[in-house]
C-alpha cells in the first residue's frame, strides 16, 4: 500500500516533469520557477551545509518534482546520521485558495514529503507533520513568483 | 446568568387590525426604490431623560434609540430612512396619533414614532409603525428591558418593522463573530472577535498568542466551534461565549479542522487529516461518539448541513479539482453538484434551504456566488481579487464574507475586510471592524 503510494508519486512527478518541461520553454522569463514550481534559492535555509530545508509544488500539486526529491534524499541521509533529531513537517499553500481546502493541502504536500522521507529509511516517529495552509506566507507578494515560493514544505528541527 | 440579561419583556400593545392592501417590500428583487420611511426619535420624558443620562451617558437615548432603527433600516438597502430635519411634528404628539398630511408632505410612506420610559430601574419602549397613505396604525408593540440592553431594543424594533413590512423575519438583533487580523502578511496575529451585527460592542475573545481561524456559531446558542493551533496542535475547539470556557473537541491523532454544528447545535460536523488524507466525521456533543462520513482518498472538507440536517454539501478534489458535492447525513449517495467553469469552495446551505452558497475561482478571479441544491441556476453575486466563506444572515437574506487585497510591488498593501452583499446581488457593503477581519459567521436571532 505505502508501495503503491510512493509508485503513484513518481508516476505523477514524472508526468508532471513532461508537461513542466514542455511548457519551460514558452513560461519561464525569471529563472526561478520551472512551470509555476519555484527553482530559486532566496528562501530556502539550511539543516546542515549541502541540506536545503524545504521543497517546492506546483498550484494544486503535492506531487514531489525531480528536485524536491533530491533535496529529500539529502535530508534523509542527514537525519540518519543524525539519530537523535526529530522533525517537523510544515505544509503551506498560496493565498490563491480557500482557507479550509488550503489546510488539507498544506496537509498533504508535508506527507508527501514525510513519506519520501520514509523511503529513505527514517522512522515515522521522528517525523510529525503540520499543516499551517495559507497562514504563513514567506514572501508577501501577490505575483505567481511569491506564490511559487509559499507552496512548500518545510522540515524544522524539532529538538 | 448572562441569559437573563438578555431577556427581554415583549408585549403586544394592540393587536393590529387585519387590513390589506397596506405598504409592502419586495426583497426578492434589487430594490432600486428603497421605501421612504421616517423614523421619529422616540419621545422621551424629562425625569427619564436625567435617569438614563445618569445611567448610560446618554444625553437622549430616545433620539439615540432611533439612529439604531435608522441606521439598521438603511443598511439593509429596503429603507430611505428621511432626514429629520424635515419632520414637522413633534416626536411626543406624532406617536399618539400623527398628522398624516404632514407625513405625506415629505413623502414619507412609513413612519415609526415612539416613547422611551424610565420605571423601576428598567427602560420601557413603546414603538409604533404607521402606514402613511393609508393613515393607519400597523403595528404596536412595547418592551421592558435593563436599561444595559438599550442598543438592542432599537435592534428588535428594526426586526419588527422589517417583518411587517417584508413578511419575512428580520436579522438585526444578532451578532457577528469573526477573525481579528493584525500585523504583517507573512506574520498574521489572529484573534477571535464578536460584535453586534452593526458593528457595535465589537469584543476580543482571544488574546492573539496562537493562531485561531473558521470561528462558527451553534445556530440554537451563543455557543461557537473553531480551529485554534493552540501549543501548535491545530484542533477544533468549542467556546460558550457566555462564560469564557474552551474545550478541545477535535482530539484526534492528527489535525481537525473546518468545523461546523448541525442544525440541531447538537454535533459538529469537521474534517480530520491524516497521511495526506482528509475526511469528514461527526461527533455528538453530549456522549462524545465519533462518525466517519466520507470515505474517498482525495481532500474532502469545509462540510455544511442543510437546515433540515438530512444532508450534508461538502468540498471535494476528487474529480481532480475543488468542487462541491452533497451526500445524505450518512455519508450515502454521493452526488456532484458545482459543473460550471472553474473551482468551487466553501458550500454553505442557505437557513432557508433552498440554496448553497459558494466560492468560485475562475481565471484569476474569486466569486460568491449561490446555486440550487442540485446545483442549477447558479449565480454570481461579487467578483474581486480574493474572497471567500460567505455565512448567511439568519434569514437567509443577506451574506457576509472576508475580501482580501492584492498586494503591490513591495508585497506591501495588504488588508482583509468583511462584506456583506443582499443575496439579490445588490447592497454590497464594508462591514467596519476596528481591526482588519476574516472568517466571519452570523449567529440566529438573539430575541424571537
Amino acid at each position: 500500500m505505502k508501495l503503491d503510494k510512493i509508485l503513484k508519486n513518481v508516476l505523477l512527478a514524472l508526468a508532471a516533469c513532461l508537461v513542466l518541461s514542455a511548457c519551460a520553454t514558452q513560461k519561464v522569463s525569471t529563472g526561478q520557477m520551472q512551470g509555476d514550481v519555484y527553482t530559486g534559492t532566496d528562501t530556502i535555509e539550511y539543516l546542515a551545509s549541502g541540506v536545503p530545508d524545504r521543497v517546492f509544488f506546483a498550484t494544486n500539486e503535492s506531487v514531489l518534482t525531480t528536485a524536491s526529491r533530491e533535496t529529500l534524499r539529502k535530508q534523509a541521509a542527514w537525519l540518519r546520521k543524525n539519530s537523535n533529531i526529530t522533525v517537523v513537517l510544515e505544509g503551506h499553500a498560496d493565498e490563491r485558495g480557500t482557507r479550509e481546502y488550503n489546510l488539507a493541502l498544506g496537509e498533504r504536500r508535508a506527507n508527501a514529503a514525510k513519506d519520501y522521507l520514509m523511503t529513505y529509511g527514517i522512522s515515522s516517529d521522528r517525523i510529525s507533520v503540520l499543516s499551517y495552509g495559507k497562514e504563513r506566507p514567506v514572501d508577501s507578494g501577490s505575483n505567481p513568483l511569491a506564490w511559487s515560493k509559499n507552496r512548500r514544505s518545510v522540515t524544522v528541527k524539532a529538538n | 446568568m448572562m441569559k437573563k440579561f438578555l431577556f427581554i419583556n415583549i408585549l403586544l400593545l394592540f393587536i393590529p387590525f387585519k387590513s390589506f392592501a397596506l405598504i409592502e417590500v419586495d426583497i426578492t428583487r434589487g430594490n432600486l426604490n428603497p421605501l421612504p420611511i421616517a423614523v421619529s426619535p422616540l419621545s422621551i420624558d424629562e425625569n427619564s431623560r436625567k435617569n438614563f443620562e445618569k445611567i448610560l451617558q446618554k444625553d437622549n437615548l430616545g433620539s439615540e434609540i432611533s439612529i439604531i432603527v435608522e441606521n439598521n433600516l438603511k443598511t439593509s438597502g429596503l429603507f430611505n430612512p428621511l432626514d429629520k430635519n424635515a419632520f414637522l411634528q413633534a416626536p411626543d404628539i406624532a406617536n399618539l396619533k400623527p398628522r398624516f398630511e404632514d407625513w405625506n408632505l415629505i413623502k414619507a410612506q412609513a413612519l415609526i414614532t415612539g416613547k422611551v420610559t424610565f420605571k423601576d430601574e428598567k427602560l420601557r419602549v413603546e414603538f409604533r409603525l404607521w402606514d402613511i397613505l393609508a393613515g393607519k396604525e400597523m403595528m404596536a408593540l412595547a418592551f421592558t428591558t435593563v436599561p444595559n440592553n438599550w442598543r438592542r431594543v432599537g435592534h428588535i424594533i428594526t426586526d419588527k418593522v422589517y417583518e411587517r413590512l417584508t413578511g419575512e423575519k428580520g436579522y438585526f438583533d444578532t451578532r457577528i463573530i469573526y477573525v481579528a487580523e493584525e500585523g504583517p502578511k507573512t506574520k498574521r496575529i489572529k484573534k477571535l472577535a464578536i460584535m453586534d451585527q452593526d458593528g457595535a460592542n465589537n469584543k476580543f475573545l482571544t488574546l492573539g498568542n496562537e493562531l485561531v481561524l473558521t470561528p462558527r456559531f451553534n445556530p440554537t446558542s451563543q455557543m461557537v466551534t473553531y480551529l485554534s493551533y493552540f501549543r501548535n496542535l491545530p484542533r477544533v475547539y468549542l467556546l460558550d461565549i457566555e462564560t469564557g470556557t474552551q474545550e478541545v473537541v477535535g482530539d484526534f491523532p492528527g489535525m481537525t479542522f473546518a468545523p461546523r454544528f448541525s442544525p440541531d447545535g447538537k454535533k459538529i460536523i469537521m474534517s480530520f487529516a491524516k497521511d495526506g488524507n482528509s475526511e469528514i466525521y461527526t461527533m455528538d456533543l453530549e456522549n462524545r461518539i465519533v462518525e466517519k462520513i466520507t470515505n474517498h482518498p482525495s481532500i474532502d472538507t469545509s462540510p455544511s448541513y442543510s437546515p433540515d440536517g438530512k444532508f450534508i454539501s461538502f468540498n471535494s478534489d476528487r474529480s481532480g479539482y475543488q468542487q462541491i458535492y452533497i451526500m445524505n447525513s450518512d455519508g450515502s449517495n454521493v452526488k456532484r453538484i458545482s459543473f460550471g467553469k472553474g473551482i468551487y469552495g466553501t458550500p454553505n446551505w442557505s437557513p432557508r434551504g433552498d440554496l448553497i452558497a459558494f466560492t468560485k475561482l475562475h481565471k484569476g478571479k474569486f466569486y460568491i456566488g449561490v446555486m440550487r441544491t442540485d446545483g442549477s441556476g447558479e449565480r454570481l453575486l461579487t467578483e474581486n481579487f480574493y474572497q471567500e466563506a460567505p455565512s448567511w444572515s439568519p434569514n437567509g437574506r443577506v451574506l457576509i464574507f472576508y475580501r482580501e487585497t492584492k498586494t503591490d510591488a513591495n508585497g506591501d498593501g495588504f488588508s482583509a475586510k468583511l462584506w456583506s452583499i443582499d443575496l439579490t446581488g445588490y447592497n454590497e457593503r464594508l462591514v467596519k471592524t476596528p481591526t482588519d477581519g476574516s472568517d466571519p459567521s452570523w449567529s440566529s436571532l438573539l430575541s424571537n
